[in-house]
Order: structure tokens, then sequence, then C-alpha cells
């Protein structure tokens, strides 16, 4: 009895911790998203038309083939059977065999995702690191109209960067750094220099379009009644920007920004196929062509987690800047 | 503003112009070069296979020898219907999930909004590949999983604009009206929310068309022997080293579509959004009034003397020759309505006049540095520690993200030198000066876990920090409830007699400023009209303006059967001061002469200044008792 109460209070006591119901919260939204990303990498194997082992055999194989393949796959068990043991074997870490190679799926992924990491976790530092400081920047500058040429020439070269996609930058980067300048080389992964390029050319789209949402949220932030409180404290404007301004203007920037990091994750796909990148961004175009379905599903889901940790990472960041977060709250 | 007086209203912004004509260029060339060149495009010459740009080839040949110029030309048709179409399609299957909570019911329409809620964070590349697996490689395939994957976008963008449009009265009367769900929607709902959503179509063909172009260019997209810009550019980039031009010439040609179909969709969110002013006139005149007259009575002890102040904002001049004197220990008030310019005198005399606005003044001194003279090096030191400001709204007046001992350490940290540990306890120190219990504890939180009344007295706990001399309070109590009010102003009047620190109150609430004040300053129009002791206000009142605000002060005496006294007419516009005297027009004593000629403010003899031609005189006609009420009731109809 007394035992049933003294938990009940632990509990109620838990329950009252902001920090353990949000941690709480946010799980259950990543386990509920985990759990449709999931199904949908299954159904998307189930909602190809026709035979997929016939597509990716081709018409020419024997029947038995691909009867037995189908096998193989499971194909041929009821629905809901394969879908409890496409749960259960991704639990125990088994993503299939590829169809091409024979290689188990897990292993195509240990070997690729490296590369892919590599250059999303490069870019997105890059384009945070370049963002923050010049958005900062150029909101102090053009503040309250002062420098209207500065002003256009950041926005309208910031909008032309942001509306060009990454595969182009990254066309465009080749022709000039590699073709005509020779300095880095066009393509494959070996060696620091051969970083420079996909890095760039991924991140700067977003580092732009940080960029704007920055300066953006600084000048409303500058705005607001404590910048002026700071003034009249007298503080150096260095300490008037950096401490009150910007941590203010980032927790903006991360609720609108934090969407745009995590399709840095998927444009991965494109700046890896323009560099020959060994990543698993290469992987998943040439296994959609080969309909090499277990490596085509498994890349996905991949890429789909590579998403929502980068949400999870966003709104957790959000939580610990800003302690009013409504985040935490709603 | 009509919907089609703002569409066209695009195009006369530049860029817009320039946009629409891009994007015309655009439609008008997918129509007419298939026709055009469509047999240049396919003319296949093995003798010229790969060839480098030349005058023949603008952008050379490819690998059967056909003219790549001449295909990036004729692929315009390819790649923007095809954009088109995915973005047709994504609209409908967004229109029918955002519209869903409204057709469906709120059971099964939150079902969709969380499904469309989780599908918004996958990013659209990503759907867009695994919906290519479902539907295969090749144009038929990319269609729908380009317009699978902006659909939850679309229908995120639906979903909130419509639940606005939802919650509006007419809405909610048709619904009574018993009005169909179906009905509600297409006659009432999507008509409000067209706009916005044709603009977000615009663009989202624009970024359909880069993804295209991306699905191709992967491979993904339009299969040989069809040719889009995407797929012209992935087999340009495997030769850029010997042609550069094959793989520049489409990337160019989907940058500037993209951009064209995204530029229009920009200018026309400007066009149909909210409007945000643009540009600040600048100016660098100050109109000349009379100058303000000198007070120099007591400067010897003085704290502040402002001589002629303006604060100018380009050619609007709010606050016109303002002159006073404040004494160590002595408290003044400032009142007058919103408008008057009395906040911007306080926050000029405080130094915390931002650009575009401009501050002159003859004199403006502080403990006898002239402020406007003082190397900018010299200033913060003096400002911050002998100057203490409280502001009107203390919700926002503290840095949400900051702990507030910090805020407060901040100050000693700056100015006086200590190092974090000792600035925090003189933090703690001050909040407990201002009696906030649990000051220890209290520095540590955020303001967010202050009242009200509780993030003022910290404002002037801050204040605190150093020695000030001069307390500028600016509204502190406006946004307080009654019982709170009083408590801040009996710490404020704590504070001065503590130290014998001056006082500047700005207060709309001249009961307020009468009950702190010695003095008290009435300002109209940017002007000082009238300068007195408190003790005089109720009777020694002489400018009609003073006794207009007293008069609209209701006391127990009033009677509650007559509709509260206000001041007829409408204040100055700070735009266009009149030649004369300013509140002449809502004035019952004025005439010609008043309108005319501005009146300087005058010592009385009797210890306080006016500007009025008939300072102290009693309208007409007078009735006993009542002269200020009928002063400020004129023109009422009674």
């Amino acid at each position: 009895m007394s035992s049933t109460t003294a938990s009940t209070a632990v509990f109620a006591h838990l329950l009252g911790n902001p920090w353990l119901r949000f941690a709480a919260r946010r799980l259950g939204q990543l386990l509920v998203s985990v759990w449709v990303l999931v199904t949908g990498a299954f159904l998307m194997i189930h909602l190809i038309p026709g035979d997929p082992v016939r597509a990716a055999l081709g018409n020419t194989a024997p029947v038995e083939l691909v009867e037995a393949r189908r096998e193989a796959l499971g194909l041929n068990n009821p629905l809901w059977q394969q879908y409890a043991d496409y749960l259960r074997h991704l639990f125990s870490g088994d993503f299939g065999t590829s169809m091409l190679s024979g290689m188990p799926v897990s292993q195509v992924i240990g070997d690729r995702l490296p590369a892919t990491a590599e250059l999303a976790v490069l870019a997105f530092a890059l384009a945070v690191v370049v963002s923050i400081p010049l958005g900062l920047a150029m909101a102090v500058l053009t503040r309250g109209g002062r420098r209207r040429p500065v002003e256009l020439a950041f926005t309208s070269g910031s909008v032309l960067l942001a509306v060009v996609p990454e595969f182009l930058v990254a066309v465009g980067l080749v022709y000039v750094f590699s073709v005509e300048l020779g300095w880095a080389p066009v393509a494959m992964r070996q060696g620091a220099s051969s970083y420079v390029l996909p890095v760039l050319a991924l991140s700067l789209g977003p580092a732009s379009v940080l960029a704007r949402i920055v300066r953006v949220e600084t000048l409303a932030v500058l705005q607001a009644e404590y910048i002026r409180t700071a003034r009249a404290k007298r503080l150096p404007d260095r300490r008037v920007y950096l401490r009150h301004a910007l941590p203010n203007a980032l927790t903006a920037t991360i609720t609108v920004g934090g969407l745009l990091l995590g399709g840095m994750v998927a444009g991965t796909v494109l700046a890896e196929n323009v560099f020959a990148w060994p990543g698993l961004g290469s992987t998943i175009v040439s296994s959609i062509l080969a309909k090499d379905y277990p490596v085509v599903q498994a890349v996905v889901l991949v890429y789909g987690l590579g998403v929502l940790l980068v949400n999870l990472v966003v709104d957790v960041a959000l939580a610990l800047l800003d302690p009013r977060s409504t985040i935490r709250e709603s | 503003m009509t919907s089609r007086a703002r569409w066209a209203g695009v195009l006369r912004t530049p860029v817009g112009a320039a946009a629409a004509v891009l994007l015309g260029a655009v439609l008008l060339l997918a129509v007419l070069a298939p026709l055009l060149w469509g047999g240049r495009a396919d003319e296949v010459d093995t003798a010229r296979i790969l060839q480098p740009a030349s005058a023949q080839h603008w952008a050379g040949t490819d690998n059967l020898g056909r003219d790549i110029f001449f295909r990036v030309l004729v692929a315009t048709r390819t790649s923007v219907q095809l954009a088109l179409l995915a973005t047709a399609l994504g609209v409908a299957v967004g229109l029918l999930l955002g519209t869903a909570p409204l057709l469906l019911g709120p059971r099964l329409g939150r079902l969709v909004t969380a499904a469309v809620n989780i599908a918004v964070a996958f990013p659209g590349l990503l759907l867009a590949l695994s919906f290519a697996v479902i539907f295969g490689a090749g144009a038929s395939g990319a269609v729908p999983a380009i317009g699978l994957a902006i659909a939850p976008g679309f229908a995120r963008l639906t979903q909130t604009l419509s639940a606005t449009v939802a919650g509006r009265d007419f809405v909610a009367a048709a619904r009574i009206a018993g009005v169909g769900r179906f009905r509600v929607l297409l006659r009432h709902v999507l008509p409000n929310i067209a706009e916005p959503l044709l603009v977000n179509a615009t663009m989202a063909a624009g970024g359909s068309l880069l993804a295209f172009a991306g699905l191709s260019f992967l491979g993904l997209g339009v299969q040989a022997p069809g040719y889009d810009w995407g797929r012209l550019l992935g087999e340009g980039l495997n030769g850029i080293y010997l042609n550069p031009a094959a793989a520049l010439v489409p990337g160019v040609a989907v940058v500037l579509a993209g951009l064209a179909f995204n530029l229009v969709g920009e200018a026309a969110a400007k066009a149909v959004g909210p409007r945000t002013p643009t540009g600040t006139v600048r100016g660098d005149s100050f109109e000349d009034g009379p100058p303000a007259p000198v007070d120099r009575t007591g400067q010897s002890e003085a704290v502040l003397v402002v001589e002629d102040l303006k604060v100018s904002f380009g050619t609007v001049t709010p606050v016109r020759g303002v002159g006073f004197t404040l004494r160590r220990g002595e408290a003044v008030g400032i009142v007058g309505e919103s408008g008057s310019g009395k906040s911007l005198t306080a926050l000029a005399v405080a130094q915390l006049i931002e650009q575009p606005g401009r501050v002159a003044a003859r004199r403006l001194d502080f403990l006898g540095d002239d402020l406007l003279r003082t190397p900018p090096r010299a200033r913060p030191r003096l400002l911050g520690t002998s100057l203490a400001m409280v502001f009107q709204d203390p919700t926002t007046s503290f840095n949400p993200v900051q702990r507030i001992g910090r805020q407060l350490a901040e100050v000693a940290e700056q100015h006086l030198g200590d190092r974090r540990g000792p600035a925090l306890a003189r933090a703690v120190d001050r909040l407990r000066a201002v009696r906030i219990p649990g000051a220890a504890r209290r520095a540590r939180q955020f303001p967010h876990e202050f009242s009200g009344g509780m993030r003022q007295r910290a404002m002037i706990g801050m204040g605190l920090m150093g020695e000030p001399k001069l307390i500028i309070a600016d509204e502190p109590t406006t946004a307080l409830d009654v019982t709170v009010q009083r408590q801040v102003l009996a710490l404020l009047a704590a504070v001065r007699a503590a130290d014998d620190v001056a006082m500047l109150l700005i207060s709309h609430d001249i009961g307020v400023v009468e009950q702190v004040c010695d003095r008290v300053l009435v300002m109209y129009a940017g002007r000082i009209v009238e300068d007195l002791p408190a003790a005089q206000l109720r009777d020694g009142a002489r400018h009609p303006y003073t006794r207009a605000l007293l008069g609209a002060v209701p006391d127990l005496a009033t009677d509650r059967d007559q509709p509260l006294v206000v001041i007829p007419g409408r204040p100055a516009d700070p735009a266009a001061p009149p030649p004369g005297c300013a509140f002449a027009p809502r004035c019952p004593l004025a005439d010609d002469h008043c309108v005319r000629a501005d009146p300087a403010l005058l010592d009385d003899g009797l210890g306080g200044r006016v500007a009025c031609w008939h300072a102290g005189e009693l309208p007409e006609p007078v009735r006993a008792g009542a002269a200020v009420l009928s002063a400020a009731t004129e023109g009422e109809g009674r």
C-alpha cells in the first residue's frame, strides 16, 4: 500500500518535470514516425504493379527461377506474415539479400553509409558555421534601412543560390574549379581535396537560405524591447548582438530552418551522383534502375532514419536553447 | 484593393515584371520550340559527334552528332509540361488532403492531419525517390512521384489556411444556416484562400521543374529517346572536360525557368500578402519653431539639463524643441496623450534613439557632461552606472533566454569591472533591495517565471546595479494591475528617498504623476505646453489642455449618469504641425491669433511656465465649478 503511494508520488513527480514530459512525448513521436517509415518501406515493394521479382529478373528469366526467388524472399506468404517477418528481421539487423549481387544488404549499407554520413555531417556543419555569422552580420549592417546596396546584393545573391538545386551548383563548381582552374578533382573520394566540392555543392543552397532566415530573425529581434534594455545597460554592441540578439534569433531560426537541414540528408543523393561519390546516394539510384528492391528498401529506411534523427536533434537543441520553448510545453 | 489590381501590381515592381517576362518567354518557347526546331534537334550527323561548342553548334554536339543547343530549346516543352503535370497532381492531392479535416469531420480529419504532419517531416526528394520505386523509372513514373512528393507540403498549407478561414464568423454563419460541408468548402473557404494557394502553386511549379530535372539527371525521369533538360544535363556532365557547354547550357535553362516560376511566385506573394512599408524617408532639415525658452533655475545642482531638444524621423519631427531641468532628488513627470512625444523625449535623453531617428539639442547635459559632445567612448560607463531605465512592459523588457541574475550581473561586469561571482552576488543583493523574496533562488530563474510586478521590480533592481543619479521610468506601471502599480510606485519612491535620486516619470496617467512627482511637464504635439508644481496641478493649471486632461480623469465625485468626459478632436498630426498653437483646433479658448501664431513657453512668475495666448482664462460661458468640464465636453452635442 505504502509502496504504491510512494511509486505514485514518484510518478507524479516525474510527470511534473517538464524535461521528462518532453522526453516522453518526443520519444513517442519518434516511435510513431519510425513505425510509419518502416511500414512505408515494407509497403513500397508491395505497391509495385506486377511482380517485382519478374521485373527484376527480366522477361527472359525461367519461371522456376522467378518462383524460387519469390519463395526465398517470402513473397508467397500472406501479407501479414511477410510484415511480421520483415519487422523481426529488422530487429535482428537483417535487411535481406541484394537480388543482384547476392550480398547481405546490411553489408552494402555498412560499406556505403560512412561516405554519405561524412558528406552530410560536413555539409551540415559548414552550412551552420557559414550562415549564422553571415546572417547576423548582414542583419547588423542593414538594420533600420542602413546600407541598401549591401542588403540588395545579399538578398538577391542568396535567393539565386537558394533556387539553384544542389546538383546544378555541383555542375557549376566542377566546371569552374575542376575544368577551368584544375584545383579540385572532378569526382571520386580520394583525399581531403575531393571533399571540397561535394561539401560545398551540398551546403551552399541551405547555407544561403539559413543566412537569410538568420538575418530576418535577427532584424526582428533587434526591434525587441529587451534589446533596448540591453542598450540601456550600455553594453558594447558586440555583447548586445552576440549575447542578447543571437540566442533569441537562433531559436526562431532553428524552428524555421530545421526542415531544411533534414532536406540536406536527401540532398546527398544528387551530390553523390554528380561526384561519383561511393555512398548510399549512388547506391539507391543504381538499385532503383536495376530493380534491386531489398537494397532500395533498406537505403530508403536509412535515409528516413537520418532525417528523423536530424529532426530530433533540432527539437532537442530548441528545447535547450529556449527556456520557454513551446516545443517542451505543447 | 481588388485581387486583379493586386496581381497587376506584381507587374509594376521591377522584379515582378522581369520574372513575368521571363516566365512568358519560357512558356512561349515551350509551345514554339518543338515546332520551329524539332527537326534540327533530332538531326543525326555521325560525321560530327561530340564536338565542342563552335559557331555552327553553339553548345556542341552529342554522341550522335545532334546539336545540343537546339535540343535544349526543344526540351523546354517536355520539361515544362512534365513539371506542370506533376504540380497539378500534387496540388490536387494536397487540396484533398488539406481540406479533409473540413469534409470528413474532426475524427478522421485528425488522422489525415497526423499523417500529413509525419509526411512533411521527410524531404520531398526522399519521397519522390520512394514513389519512383513504386511507379518505376520513366516520365510516367516520375510525374506521380514528384506530384505526391509535393502534396504533403501543400496539404499542410491548405490545412492551416482553411483552418483560419473556417474559424471566421461568415463560415460559422453558413454552417448554422445549414449549408453542406462541400458547399461551405467550395463557396466560402476555397475562394478565401485561393490567392495564397495560387502563389504557392506557382512556386511549387518551379520546385517540381527543378525536381524533375534532378530525377531525369539521375536517370529516373525521362528515358531515351525522349529528353528533357535534366537528361541533357546528365549526358553533358560525362563530357564536361571536352565540352562544358553541353552540361552548362541545359543547367542554365533549368535555373532560368526555375527562377522565373519562383520569382513570379515571390513577387505575387509580396503583392498578395500584408504590405510592409519599404524605404525610409530621409530629410535633413529640422523644422524651425520658436526656440524653446531656457530654464536656468538652479543649474548648479542639476542632474539633467535639456535645451531645445528635437527628435526627428525623416521629415517628421515628433519632438519639437523641449527644454527642462532636473535637480538632484527631484521627481518630474511628463504627461500627455499618446503621440505627444513624451516617450521619445525620455528615450532621447537616455541616448536610446536609433537610426533612422535623429536627436538634436542646444544642450543635453547629464551630471555636468554634455552628452551630445562627450566622446562616445566615455559615455557608456557614465550612463551605464548613473542612469537607470525602467520601461513600460516588464514582460518584453527582459531577455527571455537569459536568467534574471545574469541580466543584472552583466551591468556590474561591464561597468564596474566585477568578476562573474561578485557581480552575481551584487545582483542577488539588488534583487533583495527591491524586495524580491528568495532573491538567490529567483536570480537563477528566467523572466517568464516571474510575475509582472516582480519583473518590474527586478527591472528597477537592474537600474540599481550601478549608483543611479537619475531614473527614467517610461510608463512603468501601465502594464501592471492596480495593487501592483502601487507597490512599484512605492518602491520607486523608496529608492529615490534612500539616495536622493532624481526621476523622470513618463505617464499618460495624470493621477500617478500628481501623486509621485514634484513637478509636472505637460506635453502636446512635441512641445511642453505647461510646466508647474504638482501641488498646483488641481487649482493652478493655466493651460486649457492641462485642464482638459484633468477634467478627463474620473473621480468619486464624477456624475455617473453622464458620459465620461473626453477631449474632443484628435491630437495634432506630427507630420504636419500647424503654424499656430497645435492645440488650437481642440481648444475652447482659441481665436484667430492662436491659429496664426505659436505661443512660446514663458515663465509665469509663479514657479511655472506656460505656452498659451489665453493662459489662465476661463472659457465662455463660465459655469460655476464646471469650467473644465464644459471645455472638455464641448462639441459632444450636449
